[in-house]
């Protein structure tokens, strides 16, 4: 959104609302990734975008999203899903802010043949998402190892990319 | 899913699909008649109220469009025209007709994604968008692409695609160059066209012959179909300026529900698409009217089903409205009026995508916010959504508890209540028994 679209292959997108609480994980991860990453990948910080990711994702080769999620698990539990390879359960991204949910636009984009070669999606186990409250101390204390676990990736697609 | 006893039966759906936000509805049947139904929902824009107190008014626009994915432009509208009003600007010219273009791409995204990804599957027979694309795939790129002409303008004027940042209080930070706006064009002559065929469209659809006896309530301006402004007119001859909003209208608390329901001299009230058009039809272009006639249907529309026409009418009027602001558009001298702040209360309502969005505002001399008060449209269609359930749900009662749940949804989606601030899982159970 406010970040400069370029045309790089790799595109990391933040999701999420970043006033209410651990809903903005995604978003601040990916704010925190424009600053590592310099030209290495394209930045986009996506808000509560629905169907717009359609749009959001197209023209990138390599599409990483980040979310909050609902799963059940301990809070700041970091899911990784290789959508490439298959769908998403929709109830994971249940307490998202989104007009339609994430996985359903994911799907939505493999049925009309447009969803990228390759779609990862980091979702972190989110608590509360109450508005003006601020990220819970478990989902903060991951927001790093997120970060260097997407940088990583990055830094191996762009490689792949680049002997490919 | 369901339990069986004797006496009562229960159904518990998960989910309700392609209802935007968290919320859950229980009806309850006993003897064959339907005894209660309530409607539960989250409703953060309350939550909202509280966050706003003791922000500088500079910061509400950016605030507010956060509060929901889908009508940010509505929010930052009736926030913006309600702080003017208290510091005594008013937006004209180029400015406003910014703003409405502004408006007319946030109603084109909305009512595009209702009607082809959230409503279309029910009349289509599929469970979801997604399983219609397998067999319509022209269809919802269809869709789609009308969508994405009201997304370019929301991100030429609003500085990006999902949450608008350029709306301030007197005006825009930046404004687009006449050149930018004939960018738009190309796409926006497409879309009317694919609006009016979509119009022609939904008219094929069988409806359900369902009737039941609304309020409509919408804004009235003197020569405009509504956006930003206008007087509050209902289809009972109340005519009212927004200030007397809270006169009028009273919010109740439910005992199941922590969003407030909204009514108009005690009795539940339609606002949205269909209120608007009923309301305002005689300030439609003759060209939307035409395609509306050609559809055969008469006004007013009193089918809530009836809403994917309507917000096809809309759709279509929108486009039409944004083509005319762009081709007699020359850009302001500045891109925002001058604020001088001063205390006082403002109030404003303007018409959101599901319809009025009233928005009152206090503010002290340091132009810090001292009191909030959002009443968004579909806490006001809550309990005529419930009325409409208790109407609907006899011709339900023969079909098993999967299938009546399913039609109430479709009833419910009808509104496109927009919880979605929240989030989009609306729990549906229905408790049938016998009398005790």
């Amino acid at each position: 959104m406010n970040s400069e679209r370029g045309s790089s292959s790799i595109r990391i997108i933040g999701l999420g609302n970043e006033f209410r609480g651990d809903d903005a994980i995604g978003l601040l991860a990916a704010r925190r990734l424009i600053g590592v990453l310099g030209d290495r990948a394209e930045v986009v910080e996506a808000g509560v975008a629905g169907v717009e990711l359609l749009e959001l994702m197209k023209g990138a080769g390599t599409v990483f999203l980040i979310d909050a999620v609902r799963s059940g698990q301990g809070l700041g539990t970091i899911h990784r899903f290789d959508v490439s390879s298959g769908p998403i359960a929709p109830a994971l991204f249940p307490r998202s802010t989104h007009a339609v949910g994430v996985a359903e636009v994911l799907e939505l984009a493999r049925t009309l043949g447009v969803l990228p070669t390759k779609v990862i999606a980091y979702g972190i186990e989110a608590g509360d998402t109450e508005v003006g409250h601020p990220l819970s101390p478990q989902v903060s204390h991951v927001l790093n190892e997120v970060v260097q676990l997407i940088l990583k990736e990055v830094e191996a697609s762009a490689c792949t990319n680049s002997i490919s | 899913m369901g339990e069986e006893t004797p006496r009562t039966r229960t159904i518990a759906v998960g989910a309700i699909a392609r209802v935007e936000g968290e919320g859950a509805l229980r009806v309850t049947v006993k003897d064959g008649a339907v005894q209660d139904v309530e409607l539960r929902i989250f409703e953060p824009p309350r939550y909202f109220e509280a966050f706003l107190v003791g922000r500088h008014y500079s910061e509400v626009p950016d605030i507010v469009a956060r509060i929901c994915g889908i009508c940010p432009v509505a929010y930052q509208m009736s926030a913006v025209h309600a702080i003017e009003q208290i510091f005594g600007l008013r937006v004209e010219g180029a400015l406003r007709d910014l703003r409405r273009l502004l408006y007319c791409g946030e109603w084109i995204e909305s009512h595009a994604l209702h009607v082809y990804m959230l409503q279309a599957p029910d009349f289509l027979g599929y469970e979801s968008a997604i399983a219609m694309a397998k067999d319509h795939p022209a269809l919802v790129t269809r869709g789609l692409r009308i969508k994405k002409a009201g997304n370019a303008i929301m991100t030429l004027l609003g500085g990006r695609s999902v949450h608008p940042v350029s709306v301030k209080v007197g005006g825009f930070s930046r404004v687009p160059s006449r050149r930018e706006l004939e960018g738009l064009t190309a796409e926006l002559l497409w879309a009317r066209d694919a609006a009016a065929e979509t119009i022609r469209w939904a008219a094929t659809f069988e409806y359900p012959d369902f009737a039941p006896d609304y309020t409509y309530v919408a804004l009235h301006h003197p020569d405009e179909y509504p956006f930003n402004e206008g007087r509050l007119e209902t289809s009972n001859g109340l005519s009212i300026s927004v200030g007397e909003f809270e006169q009028h209208f009273t919010e109740h608390q439910v005992a199941y529900s922590n969003a407030l329901h909204c009514t108009l001299q005690g009795a539940p009230y339609l606002v949205g698409p269909l209120a608007r058009i009923n309301l305002n039809h005689d300030r439609l272009p003759p060209s939307v009217k035409q395609v509306l006639a050609g559809t055969g249907l008469s006004l007013p529309l009193r089918n809530p089903f009836h809403g994917i026409i309507s917000r096809s009418i809309e759709m279509l009027y929108a486009l039409e409205e944004s083509l005319r602001v762009i081709e007699r558009y020359e850009p302001p001298p500045v891109p925002a009026l001058a604020v001088t702040v001063r205390s006082g209360t403002g109030t404003a309502c303007t018409e959101a995508p599901r319809g009025i969005l009233y928005h009152r505002y206090r503010v002290d001399g340091d132009g810090v916010v001292r009191e909030a008060k959002i009443v968004p449209p579909t806490s006001q269609n809550q309990g005529r959504i419930e009325q409409d359930l208790r109407q609907f749900m006899p011709r339900l009662l023969n079909l098993s508890n999967d299938d009546a749940a399913l039609a109430c949804e479709r009833v419910i989606r009808c509104y496109d209540p927009c919880i979605s601030c929240a989030t989009h899982f609306l729990k549906l159970e229905i408790q049938r028994g016998s009398g005790t």
